[in-house]
């Protein structure tokens, strides 16, 4: 072999590790099913939206309004007297609808006197993540295409009505019921304002657990590489209390970067949503005192939990480069959740998928908010006991790990690996 | 009386077994070597003595505790020098050797860490960062931290190994001078001069057996031999 293709299979060897390679796929399958979550977004808005209405006003214009409905849609309950609201709604609910439209008296009568023709929408809303609004935006969009309906018939009519109304002839008047909420908002402005919440606490969280993460087993991983550790192991101070205090220093420095990142993030979506936005407390849905020190407990076990979940991991870094490597799970653990709390509402999720979240310990902060906006506490304080236990354990494992000799000498995995290694 | 006391120590990684039934003893104020090979096991006996590694089966006991029950009273009466160790880089001399006294005497350092100043004998250095030093003034550093504390029991591994000459005779000077105070010293060493110089018995260790001990002087006559050097050639071929 030539000096140069040597330097290159040298190169080639060192840089092409399972932890260069395993990141890349991983993160390629990552962007795959995001991409196929898009795709199913489209699907979803294709698919007929499941209605019912009650045409009270029973007239051409209205007719205009729930024939295209009828054409665009899968109406499975019609009527046009104002009592069948109840029922009507009790029938989307049961067949998984999306709305009950109400076409109020007068609506004809008042867009041929320059006025909006009323439509009330009772929205049955399921959860508040971005793909469980598909419906509801696949409906909006039929509505618009219908109120255009009306457009051409004025416009083509040659009315003398105003040319605002003309072009708008319909004014939608939102009530969405939403986790035994009733909210004067549209699905998709709830969703909206919900996410301006969920994605902020996930992506913190996430940010905060690598970044402490990171820390903690390169911590790890410089004692071994600087060769302190042997030192430490021999000094007079109990196990318990090294690991406490690397997990200790590890959290501070974490909590202190992810107020540094509060603080950064929240002024960027306030200047994302401008100063005119609607907000949530004005509908009732805001967290109180004990929402937050919830909130924060939670963060805090979470942020625990993964130190020492990172502590373990790093007690097998053999160096700082190999450190990396065992920070990848952790990155991914925290990803995970985060996509799914951003897309979806925990409580719509299948339940696997739901089983799946709640195992990875650190999804609960990320679903703690909006779950307490609508205060469902069990799955908060469920969640809190579990990622408790699940930092007692593994803490109880890093300390046990710290009295045997597999701090030093390696654990039977790593020597496993290594054997697999030299063989292929 | 008897600062350490092995008795048949066996010490196994997996399946492989690195020390086969050592025993010995060392005494108050004595400096006792363990001489042997690459591979030998001396360095897997001293981290066992250190409370690093756990014990397969045997007895080793320090000051009269045993080490398989005591291991943190243990530590509290022996200093553990490691062959190739290191100080956390980002810290300053004076500040390691702080860190190092706060676990020993928390309310009272200023004397622990004077003391440690003065064996590593850095001068203004002291103050500057570790990662600044050369291989030298680390060694030195890192001796200076192992003795500070007084120990009842110190365990050097290689304590000059890599030094240059000058820096090596200063450290065995020190490690004389710490044994002369009453600081028992358990050793390992390479350097066949530095064993002869340094210790008052030895024991030659090969494939995780003690194949001789004795005091240096006593075993050149008994193979005839003008050095340690050719007691060990002798021994462990």
């Amino acid at each position: 072999m030539s000096a140069l293709g040597n330097i290159i299979s040298k190169e080639l060897k060192e840089l092409l590790t399972p932890s260069a390679i395993i990141p890349i796929i991983v993160i390629a399958l990552i962007y795959g099913s995001i991409g196929s979550s898009i795709e199913n977004i489209q699907e979803g808005l294709q698919e007929k939206p499941i209605l019912g209405y009650i045409d009270e006003d029973n007239s051409e214009l209205s007719h205009v309004i729930t024939n295209y409905l009828k054409n665009n849609t899968d109406v499975i309950f019609n009527s046009t007297d104002i009592l069948d609201k109840s029922i009507g709604l009790e029938q989307v609910k049961e067949k998984d609808g999306v709305a009950l439209l109400l076409i109020e008296q007068n609506f004809s009568k008042n867009i041929l006197n320059d006025s909006q023709g009323d439509i009330e929408i009772y929205w049955i809303m399921k959860g508040g993540g971005i793909f469980d609004t598909i419906s509801s935006d696949a409906l909006e969009r039929v509505l618009y295409s219908s109120s255009q309906e009306i457009s051409k018939i004025l416009i083509g009519g040659n009315t003398t009505i105003n040319s605002t109304i003309a072009l708008w002839p319909t004014k939608r008047i939102d009530t969405t019921y939403f986790k035994d909420k009733e909210i004067r908002l549209s699905p998709s402005t709830i969703s909206g304002l919900l996410a301006s919440q969920s994605t902020f606490m996930p992506i913190i969280i996430m940010m905060l657990i690598i970044f402490a993460g990171q820390m903690i087993i390169s911590s790890m991983a410089l004692e071994k590489e600087n060769k302190t550790l042997e030192t430490l192991l021999t000094l007079p101070v109990k196990r318990t209390s090294i690991v406490t205090g690397k997990i200790a220093a590890s959290a501070i420095i974490g909590l202190l970067f992810a107020i540094i990142y509060m603080f950064g993030m929240n002024n960027y979506l306030q200047g994302l949503s401008g100063s005119g936005q609607l907000n949530l407390a004005d509908f009732g849905l805001t967290l109180g005192n004990q929402d937050f020190i919830l909130v924060g407990i939670s963060l805090f076990i979470t942020l625990i939990a993964a130190l020492a979940l990172c502590m373990l991991l790093g007690t097998f870094a053999k160096n700082f480069k190999s450190a990396q490597t065992f920070v990848f799970p952790v990155t991914m653990l925290a990803m995970i959740p985060m996509f799914i709390t951003i897309f979806f509402d925990f409580e719509t999720l299948p339940l696997i998928f739901k089983g799946l979240l709640f195992a990875i310990p650190f999804s609960h902060p990320m679903i703690a908010t909006r779950a307490l906006i609508f205060d469902n506490y069990l799955l908060v304080i469920s969640g809190i006991i579990y990622v408790l236990i699940f930092a007692i354990v593994i803490i109880s494992i890093v300390v046990w790990v710290f009295k045997t000799d597999r701090l030093l000498t390696g654990s039977t995995l790593t020597r496993k690996i290594r054997l697999f290694r030299k063989r292929f | 009386m008897a600062v350490i006391k092995v008795n048949n120590l066996v010490k196994n990684y997996g399946k492989f077994e690195a020390v086969k039934g050592i025993s010995f003893e060392v005494n108050l104020g004595e400096i006792y070597g363990l001489i042997g090979p690459n591979g030998a096991g001396k360095t897997t006996v001293l981290r066992v003595m250190s409370t690093l590694l756990t014990i397969t089966s045997g007895s080793v006991k320090i000051m009269d505790l045993e080490l398989k029950e005591k291991p943190d009273e243990i530590r509290k009466l022996i200093s553990y020098l490691p062959e190739d160790a290191g100080a956390y880089k980002n810290l300053t001399g004076r500040k390691y050797l702080t860190f190092i006294a706060n676990f020993f005497n928390p309310k009272n350092t200023q004397e622990m860490i004077q003391k440690g100043i003065e064996i590593a004998d850095l001068d203004d250095r002291i103050d500057d960062k570790v990662d600044t030093y050369s291989k030298g003034m680390k060694r030195r550093l890192l001796v200076g931290r192992a003795l500070m504390t007084n120990p009842k029991l110190a365990i050097l591994d290689e304590p000059t190994a890599g030094l240059d000459v000058l820096n090596a005779q200063e450290i065995r000077k020190i490690i004389k001078n710490t044994a002369n105070q009453g600081t028992t010293i358990l050793l390992s060493s390479h350097n066949m001069l530095e064993v002869e110089y340094l210790c008052d018995r030895i024991a030659l260790i090969a494939e995780g057996k003690i194949v001789e001990e004795g005091k240096p002087r006593a075993l050149m006559e008994k193979y005839n031999s003008v050095n340690i050097e050719e007691v060990f050639t002798k021994v462990v071929k």
